[in-house]
């Protein structure tokens, strides 16, 4: 059984469609109980990192560490994703799980932001969540902050400046870009996690 | 970064259908279906609007969403008659991942900022329909019938200020025509802007989008008419603007 996190922010719908269409077990939840009976978990999220305030409020903040930690296959999508790290300038007062070193940026001047469309990755070998996905694939962004590219990133992509596209480190992975929404190439990332 | 190619589905009453500069509408099919064989086709995302959105009509607009996306893996965009928040709720439940206001916006333009507060600006499309007039480019409101007396490009930069995620930009100078984009109306509002622009009306030819993304700085461009009636095939189209220089998702 795969928890897909609620905590109020955004538009879980598309990511539990595409998990429904890989055939999985998910559940949307906002329980704690839940999260700690789940074999796998995701963190979705868009918009404002201040959202992610909520998971502090409602505990779940400590009980994704602890399943993370744990070993328990975790997915952090978009915001998701930024969460793994210590932190972000969007948002200062909100702390990152800090899994992965370095803060979130926000896209230079010289490029529009945010970063909406297609993007190609530049993929290191030996990745579990992105195995079997071509070099150069295509996958879908929006978003205006950044990570950077630090150990335990598997792709990059670039918009101004290289970033971080995935990132790994034993069962903890995390992805910038949508893969619900980036056709065949995120319906075989997300298949990768279920298969973790 | 690639230029985005998008397929635009004009729905009236649960149909698709598309018109000359919005009349003399011809039915085009279901719109589940089409969405899907756009996406299989290589459409990086898919605009579906309801044309003739009134009160009456929310529920088979909700029941064309929920349809289309139960099986859409690309960026699903919804518009027609978001006119509050909660209109704007219902959409996102049904399975949009973003939403286009026209109209609604122009009146109270706090409604953008409302919906990108609740759903972030990524998920807010602000759609602006423009004309030519003496010289500088007018805003028209219902279906390009009505002029509003606003500048478009002054429109655009205030709705980019409350929130907007980007500018869906239609020329009714060129909508349904298949004459080519209007690369001046794109251009001045894709510099006034720091979101990205989405440029539509008037697609007619392949080498009508590599002129909308070169001279017109659109990051991505729409069209409809052109898709529906198989006079254009997104794989070829994108493979004509890959030997003309233009970044996009390949193979698509």
């Amino acid at each position: 059984m795969i928890a897909i996190v609620d905590y109020g922010a955004g538009n879980l719908n598309s990511v539990k469609k595409a998990f429904d269409y890989l055939g999985a077990e998910v559940i949307v939840t906002d329980r704690i109980e839940a999260l700690t009976a789940a074999d796998k978990i995701v963190l979705p999220g868009v918009g404002h990192f201040s959202s992610l305030r909520a998971l502090e409020r409602t505990g779940l903040r400590e009980a994704l560490l602890n399943g993370a930690t744990a070993g328990k296959p975790f997915l952090g999508i978009c915001l998701g994703m930024q969460w793994l790290f210590k932190g972000s300038e969007e948002c200062h007062e909100v702390e990152g799980a800090g899994i992965f070193l370095g803060r979130c940026e926000r896209f230079p001047s010289s490029v529009k932001s945010p970063h909406v469309g297609w993007n190609s990755l530049a993929i290191q070998e030996g990745s579990r969540l992105l195995r079997g996905v071509a070099e150069d694939s295509f996958v879908y962004y929006t978003h205006s902050f950044y990570a950077p590219e630090v150990a335990g990133t598997v792709a990059a992509s670039e918009y101004g400046l290289r970033f971080a596209g995935a990132v790994e480190q034993g069962t903890v992975f995390g992805v910038q870009f949508h893969p619900e929404k980036s056709g065949d190439v995120g319906l075989a990332i997300l298949n990768n996690f279920c298969e973790v | 970064m690639t230029k985005r190619i998008i397929a635009c589905l004009d729905m009236d009453g649960g149909r698709v259908v598309k018109g000359v500069r919005f009349k003399n509408l011809r039915d085009a099919g279901d719109p589940a279906e089409c969405a899907t064989a756009h996406a299989r086709a290589g459409a990086d995302e898919i605009v579906l609007l309801d044309i003739t959105a009134t009160s009456g009509h929310r529920r088979t607009l909700l029941d064309a969403v929920r349809s289309t996306a139960q099986s859409l893996f690309v960026p699903f965009t919804v518009g027609g008659g978001i006119r509050q928040l909660d209109d704007a709720a219902a959409v996102f439940d049904a399975g949009a991942d973003k939403i286009a206001v026209n109209s609604a916006a122009l009146r109270d333009p706090v409604l953008i900022s409302r919906i990108a507060g609740r759903f972030g600006s990524q998920a807010v499309v602000v759609a602006i329909d423009a004309r030519k007039v003496d010289g500088g480019f007018e805003v028209f409101v219902a279906g390009g019938r009505e002029s509003t007396g606003r500048d478009a490009i002054q429109w655009a930069r205030e709705a980019a200020a409350c929130g907007a995620g980007e500018i869906l930009l239609t020329s009714m100078d060129r909508d349904g025509t298949q004459s080519g984009f209007d690369c001046e109306l794109v251009r001045a509002v894709a510099e006034a802007v720091s979101i990205p622009v989405i440029a539509s009306g008037g697609a007619g030819s392949a080498r009508d989008f590599v002129e909308v993304f070169r001279a017109g700085r659109a990051d991505a461009a729409l069209a409809a008419s052109i898709f529906h009636f198989g006079i254009e095939n997104i794989g070829e189209l994108k493979r004509e603007l890959r030997e003309a220089d233009v970044p996009v998702r390949w193979p698509c």
